[in-house]
């Protein structure tokens, strides 16, 4: 095996590394805010594609274009469904929580395929297309653009949640909701916006995936578990924590299926993530 | 666990709104899952158990939700058009065999009930216990993957009900000593054996080497016995396996895949795949810049509409094994003319499976009006006894006739290639249409 080939498996894997980062900050933040495990995530992200795909299909609207679009919808959709659904089972047993959201991401993929029927589609030219080589390495320009979106989102975030008053009034709402509650924030409202800027998050890496992988309805199960791990492995609630892991996952993913077989990549996957529960249960960067 | 309800206690709002809100919000759920579970299963309210004596109740189990409900749909669409065929509700090309309809059962009508198994071979399993118990069917049919159609055909065996399957390839299927299970579509084994037959072929026409294989499959039953089955023929035939991959189907990248057929540079590719990775395998060659001399691809996603459809050209020139192509309408005219009566109900063309679903319903139809009854076992003798030509099917076949295993000892397999957006027939060169683009252009070649 030469150094060129190992050097395109690792760009590669850094690409889709960076995607999973951005589908799994959005499903940390809910989950640090208010300690809900959103089971619907994917059902998200499949949202996002969709936006782009009927931007795209309607109205000839490039998905690199019509993100901020998508974005702003799908933060209306999380909002909704934060007002609609979890609001009201906040204080429910954890078992009611789960199913709630895990009856969320039925319904959702249930209605999509109801109303966009369960075909695979896909948008077939967008401003980004074609192949980018340095010397021996190259990539898809989709690829290498979704993942600098990945970057600019999750970079966007972190500036959000450290840098803003609002963003810090989420974090105080994330650590003690009673003590927030107290200095006068509100934490409905920190709630509503914690699930509006989750689902913006996956609706954004579905807008920017949308430009190479198939969309249909059940495309969120491909990257939910995968989601899940990285939340995991990063930290609950940590988004710095679910960046690193993102590109951690994606580079031992795409590094251990090519060394040791692409049969075994996502046990690989998931016995990094054993090890490290084993040895710091709280995740890379979480909270103890 | 605990078992408390849900709200324990209400929080700002008075008690009687909260009430009440919480009685609209449990009633508009309750509304939703009832509409999930309708688009889910695909079965409407009119499934009620009542019926007429002179309905005949066939099972067909497909996958209508989940990852291959595209193909589900289109299954069904076809097994609903020869439902009505047979029934006489549109008239029927003349020699067409399920033109002949149920004279022996004085023109009783079929019924097709549908089950969905969402690609789950337990939930095939209980679809078929449920149709069979609680529907009352009298034979099954179905379920398009393998595995579910193992595990369906198992109750299908236990309650003594005929499970007639039109278009699961696995070998093994026939080799169960099953007595209630029949098969009309060849399995992998033959097709798999006229890929080798293939590229001796095209060696001599080429003067090529074409022995440098490497193998790439799903890693579910189908995708694993059919590896099994290449490197028996690649020992027995003298190919050399340069890589061999088995990955699984449900995955967000392929990229640790490909480049590692890329490093092994065979001169052709034997790929089995669903449609989501067919798809998604496609780009990732393409983002690699990598292509071998062939890629032979075994149907499934391959063949799906849906994958010329979003492909477009960059799905040119793949070939695949097919039990069926539009083109071979120039040879048989029953095939135009049936093809026409889908698009008509369903707005798409045949494909290889959903014309075999059509077969199938046609021959069991075939075997009911024999049988002239619905007991079990007259129908499974009638099966038994079925001797269908090529004349009335449209299907590439020399006929229908099963032999003691179950399986259609005169199915045929032909190899066809993208070309012009579709698929079009290349091998046995004696029913070609077009000859093989030959080697497959590189990415930045077409």
């Amino acid at each position: 095996m030469t150094a060129d080939i190992l050097f395109q498996v690792l760009v590669s894997g850094l690409l889709i590394g960076l995607i999973y980062a951005l589908v799994a900050v959005g499903l940390t933040l809910i989950f640090g805010v208010m300690d809900i495990v959103n089971f619907a995530h994917g059902e998200f992200l499949m949202l996002g594609m969709y936006a782009s795909f009927w931007a795209f299909a309607l109205f000839a609207i490039d998905p690199i274009v019509a993100l901020p679009l998508t974005a702003l919808l799908l933060f209306a959709v999380g909002v909704i469904v934060y007002q609609t659904v979890i609001r009201r089972i906040l204080k429910a047993p954890m078992l009611s929580q789960i199913f709630a959201t895990f009856g969320l991401m039925i319904l959702l993929r249930g209605l999509a395929q109801f109303f966009w029927k369960p075909d695979h589609r896909l948008i077939p030219h967008s401003l980004v297309s074609g192949n980018v080589a340095f010397g021996p390495v190259q990539f898809g320009l989709p690829q290498f653009v979704a993942a600098l979106g990945a970057v600019g989102v999750t970079g966007a975030l972190w500036m959000f949640l450290h840098r803003t008053r609002l963003g810090t009034a989420l974090e105080a709402t994330a650590i003690d909701r009673e003590a927030a509650t107290l200095m006068g924030i509100d934490g409905q409202k920190m709630f509503a916006l914690a699930w509006g800027i989750g689902a913006a998050c996956a609706g954004l890496a579905g807008g920017l995936i949308a430009t190479f992988f198939p969309i249909f309805p059940e495309v969120g199960s491909n990257f939910i578990l995968i989601a899940f791990v990285v939340v995991v492995l990063g930290g609950f609630g940590s988004v710095t924590g679910a960046f690193l892991a993102g590109i951690i996952v994606g580079l031992i993913e795409v590094l251990g299926g090519f060394l040791v077989g692409p049969e075994y990549k996502t046990a690989i996957v998931l016995s990094l993530l054993l090890i490290v529960l084993l040895v710091r249960p709280r995740g890379l960067l979480g909270k103890a | 666990m605990r078992f408390a309800p849900a709200i324990t206690e209400p929080t700002r709002l008075s008690k009687a709104n909260a009430a009440t809100r919480r009685q609209t919000i449990k009633r508009m759920l309750a509304a939703a899952a009832l509409l999930t579970t309708t688009a889910l299963t695909g079965i409407g309210f009119g499934a009620a158990p009542a019926h007429a004596e002179d309905e005949i109740r066939i099972g067909v189990i497909y996958p209508l939700t989940g990852a291959a409900a595209s193909t589900g749909v289109e299954l069904k669409a076809a097994a609903e058009l020869a439902a009505a065929i047979v029934n006489k509700e549109i008239p029927a090309p003349p020699g067409l065999i399920a033109g002949v309809g149920l004279p022996n059962l004085k023109g009783a009508k079929i019924k097709l009930i549908f089950g969905d198994h969402q690609g789950n071979p337990q939930v095939g399993a209980t679809e078929a216990e449920r149709l069979i118990t609680s529907e009352k069917v009298v034979a099954l049919t179905g379920a398009y993957f393998s595995n579910v159609t193992a595990t369906a055909s198992q109750v299908a065996e236990r309650y003594g009900v005929p499970f007639l399957n039109g278009e699961s390839s696995s070998a093994s299927l026939t080799q169960r000593k099953f007595k209630w299970f029949f098969r009309t579509t060849p399995h992998d084994d033959l097709f798999v054996g006229n890929f080798f037959t293939f590229l001796g072929d095209m060696e001599k026409k080429t003067g090529d080497k074409l022995r440098n294989i490497a193998l790439f499959n799903e890693n579910t039953l189908w995708g694993n016995e059919t590896t099994k089955l290449q490197v028996k023929l690649s020992e027995e035939q003298k190919f050399t396996i340069a890589e061999k991959i088995l990955y699984p189907a449900k995955t967000t990248q392929m990229t640790s895949e490909v480049q590692r057929i890329k490093a092994a540079a065979p001169a052709v590719i034997m790929q089995s795949s669903y449609l989501g990775d067919a798809i998604l395998s496609m780009k990732t060659y393409k983002e690699l810049g990598f292509l071998p001399k062939m890629l032979l691809a075994n149907d499934a996603g391959f063949n799906d509409s849906e994958f010329l459809k979003t492909m477009g050209k960059d799905g040119e020139f793949v070939i695949s094994r097919e039990v069926w192509a539009l083109d071979q309408a120039e040879r048989n005219p029953l095939i135009k003319q049936v093809n026409d009566l889908m698009k008509q109900r369903a707005g798409v063309n045949f494909n290889g499976n959903s014309a075999r679903a059509f077969t199938g319903i046609a021959v069991l139809a075939d075997a009911l009006d024999r049988a002239g009854s619905t007991k079990p076992d007259a129908i499974r003798e009638a099966l038994q006894k079925t001797d269908i030509p090529a004349s009335g099917l449209i299907m590439p076949w020399k006929g229908v006739k099963f032999d003691a295993s179950g399986q259609n000892e005169l199915g045929t397999g032909i190899i066809v290639q993208v070309q012009g957006g579709q698929y079009v027939t290349v091998w046995p060169f004696d029913v070609a249409t077009k000859p093989v683009v030959y080697p497959m252009p590189a990415w930045d070649g077409r």
